[in-house]
């Protein structure tokens, strides 16, 4: 057993520290701290500063422009990302779509889509749940019939992260109706310029337009955007689902959400003294970072299992579950520690009209926002509930 | 033992509920967070017209209640529906401080405020007061006869309609010294300058209120000086019955929401409600529900009680609502999933306010502390 990172693993981790110190323009972290939502121009800037250094493709083999990394190097890389406030990586592209096109694409796919995935000229986002399948996901039921080379797609879909500035979506259609819902379901590339798609904004609970609905009516897929075999869609959806979860704990965004949650209690006064002096409050804070220790730890332990070729189980469900649950205790500490200023609520271009005079300390603004909005971290990508089944299923094959 | 309404509680009740069910939605609620000053002057009307106010005050100060299960009553309805009236702040606080302390002539300003014709707000904490009713910085010197008023209020809900304010400041003693507190009651245009507004996440508004040595009459005055803890202390015991009677309310509206989900909902061929693991958490979720009306019960039945009495239960009570409104809160958005987390559905409003709830006059944490120091050490 040893806790250690090697020589080179420590020397690589030094590498990103000095890249991100150099490259990481304050305008994006300032932002990340802060919780101010990143506009597209500010993702798209980010991802083409780690292009240029040829680290976009953490998670891709380097026969695609990616950087062939292991799970370890691939955990340092985020870690330090996440460290030092980087924006995060936008996952539709990069860490779903890619990983998936190169195990099931067809040559003129990868070809055609990998290259334009790192280097920024398509914004991906995800078809896949609907008003009516959400943990449920394959009772999906929007349709996509063929005629002559084309499918023609009619449905909804829902929760589309981003969909806005996106200019693709993969997506899960339903091409038969026979047999169990997972065997008809295919994967589908559709540009979203194609006539009959729509894009609506749902507003969150924070206020932002973060997610989408996306409406399809009569719009013609060419049968070539299919990805993979017509009725194996469910197949390569779940491959993702149990492969290149190394981030799902999200180890790297709590140590940095504590550290920001202490930062804070430094300095927010209780009884004239900083709060995180009271020790009613550093006991909660004490708790979080118990638990967070060990979750790093086992995110580390399933790391190097997988990096040793381990078949991935019921693994990323139980990093979700915990990883999600101890994210939501910080953020809720955090918006305890802030106390009455956790009451305003403030729009962020009214912010940026009287940004002469703040309300309440800078770090205060957002935080009830972000604690609501993150209760999202428990529903998707397979709610708790779910991954719980996952875990009792595996555990005890009834 | 009965823990019935009265008759004429009932009855207010009723007309209560109508009221508000007739006027409030998640619409208007949307609506209303666009207007400048975040709420329906005509519904305040409708309220002062029905007598509403009139509830939250005894006869002696013109009103036909004014015991904590009157408070208690008024504020459960308008958590019900997730109102965002500044009735706390511009009725109970203000309202209270000065019939509690008001010498003749200020009292005779309880009648306009009571029929609803006057806005006011209290402007109290400061940005490191945190939850310390005590912790006053603001100072206020007599000069000649004039006081000057210097310092920084923090969160004055309502202060951006106010026509009148209540201010606290030190005119004696330390920071933290629970004497050389005094009140002043000014006109809002005196301080105008000063304010700075802004949104609520519960909805309505409140503002930051610097103010820059405001020269205000030596009979502004509002009860002794150097005497207005012991008054706070009580105003804000009337306060957070109500701030808790509002969260149960809410937790009521929120409960609803969720079992009626619950059963629409279907996912893997059946409605959500059937499965056994959301069974129980929903279960849990009336449990610790059931557990807040009763803190309420006991809060307001002790809102007249001696002082040590009265606050022991102010803090077991804001505690334990703190905790259950969390937990409300939590498992309701995770039971409903994504719809949840949006303000198109009825839900986000109310999580919000319900969130929120934690962060007036004292989170769960500060008042375990402050049990501690009253009931157990």
């Amino acid at each position: 057993m040893n806790l250690n990172y090697t020589a080179e693993q420590l020397a690589f981790s030094e590498e990103v520290k000095a890249f991100l110190k150099a490259r990481l323009p304050e305008t994006l972290s300032e932002k990340v701290r802060l919780r101010k939502s990143l506009s597209k121009a500010d993702y798209e800037l980010w991802h083409s500063i780690l292009n240029e250094q040829g680290w976009l493709g953490g998670n891709w083999p380097k026969e695609y422009g990616g950087t062939g990394w292991d799970a370890v190097h691939r955990h340092i890389f985020e870690d330090e990302l996440t460290r030092a406030g980087a924006p995060r990586i936008v996952p539709f592209g990069v860490a779903m779509l890619g990983p998936l096109l190169q195990a099931f694409g067809s040559d003129e796919q990868k070809k055609y889509y990998l290259p334009r995935i790192l280097n920024g000229e398509d914004w991906w986002c995800q078809g896949y749940s609907e008003p009516g399948a959400g943990s449920d996901l394959a009772s999906l039921k929007t349709t996509a019939v063929r005629d002559g080379d084309h499918y023609v797609v009619n449905g909804q879909k829902t929760w589309t992260t981003m969909g806005q500035y996106a200019n693709k979506i993969f997506c899960l259609v339903r091409t038969s109706q026979t047999g169990k819902p997972q065997a008809g379901i295919s994967f589908l590339l559709i540009d979203m310029e194609t006539e009959g798609l729509t894009v609506r904004p749902i507003v969150l609970i924070d206020g932002t337009p973060e997610v989408n609905e996306v409406f399809f009516d009569n719009v013609r897929v060419p049968v070539e955007n299919r990805v993979g075999e017509e009725n194996k869609g469910w197949t390569y959806a779940k491959y993702l689902l149990t492969h290149e979860r190394t981030n799902i704990a999200g180890v790297g965004i709590a140590v940095a959400e504590l550290e920001n949650l202490k930062r804070i209690a430094r300095t927010e006064q209780y009884k004239g003294r900083p709060l995180i002096e009271n020790p009613h409050f550093a006991a909660q804070l004490a708790r979080i970072e118990i638990d967070l220790m060990a979750m790093s730890t086992t995110n580390l332990r399933m790391i190097s299992e997988a990096s040793a070729g381990a078949a991935p189980g019921a693994e990323s469900s139980m990093l979700k579950i915990k990883g999600s649950i101890l994210r939501q205790e910080i953020q809720s500490l955090t918006r305890s520690a802030v106390g009455v200023y956790a009451m305003p609520f403030i729009p962020e271009d009214a912010e940026a009209a009287h940004n002469d005079v703040p309300v309440g300390p800078d770090y205060a603004n957002a935080v009830t926002g972000y604690y609501l909005n993150h209760r999202k971290l428990s529903i998707y990508g397979g709610s708790n509930e779910v991954q719980r089944g996952i875990i009792s299923k595996a555990i005890l094959k009834l | 033992m009965n823990f019935e309404l009265s008759d004429e509680r009932k009855m207010l009740q009723e007309t209560l509920s109508r009221f508000l069910s007739d006027h409030y939605s998640n619409a208007v609620v949307n609506e209303l967070n666009n207007t400048e000053h975040g709420f329906s002057h005509e519904i305040w009307a409708g309220m002062a017209d029905l007598g509403i106010f009139g509830a939250l005050f005894s006869e002696e100060h013109g009103g036909f209640g004014g015991e904590g299960f009157d408070i208690a009553l008024v504020f459960e309805e308008l958590g019900r529906v997730g109102a965002v009236d500044p009735v706390l702040d511009s009725v109970l606080l203000a309202g209270g401080l000065l019939a509690e302390l008001g010498s003749d002539d200020q009292q005779a300003m309880l009648e306009p405020l009571l029929a609803g014709q006057t806005q006011w707000a209290f402007a109290h904490s400061e940005p490191n007061s945190r939850y310390e009713l005590n912790r006053v910085q603001t100072t206020a010197t007599l000069e000649g006869d004039h006081y000057v008023l210097s310092g920084h209020k923090a969160l004055v809900v309502n202060a951006a309609c106010a026509d009148f304010m209540i201010v606290s400041a030190r005119t004696s003693g330390d920071v933290s010294d629970h004497q050389g507190i005094s009140l002043f009651l000014l006109p809002a245009n005196l301080m105008a300058q000063g304010l700075q507004s802004y949104n609520l996440g519960t909805g309505g508004r409140a503002c930051e209120l610097s103010l820059d040595n405001i020269k205000v009459p030596a009979d502004s005055l509002l009860g002794e000086i150097n005497q207005a803890y012991d008054s706070i202390e009580k105003i804000t015991a009337c306060a957070t019955v109500a701030v808790c009677a509002e969260a149960i309310g809410l937790m009521d509206a929120i409960k609803q929401l969720t079992i009626d989900y619950l059963k629409v909902r279907t996912q893997f061929g059946q409605p959500i409600g059937k499965f056994q693991v959301l069974q129980h958490r929903m279960a849990d979720v009336l449990i610790e529900i059931e557990q807040a009306k009763s803190a309420v019960v006991n809060l307001a039945g002790h809102i007249d009680a001696e002082r040590q009495e009265r606050e022991k239960h102010v803090s077991a009570t804001k505690n334990l609502v703190g905790l259950v409104a969390k937990l409300v809160v939590e498992e309701s958005v995770q039971m409903h999933g994504g719809i949840g987390v949006t303000m198109e559905y009825e839900l986000g409003h109310l999580v919000r306010r319900l969130t929120l709830v934690d962060h007036r006059f004292g989170d769960s944490t500060h008042h375990l502390e402050r049990y501690i120091e009253l009931a157990v050490a």
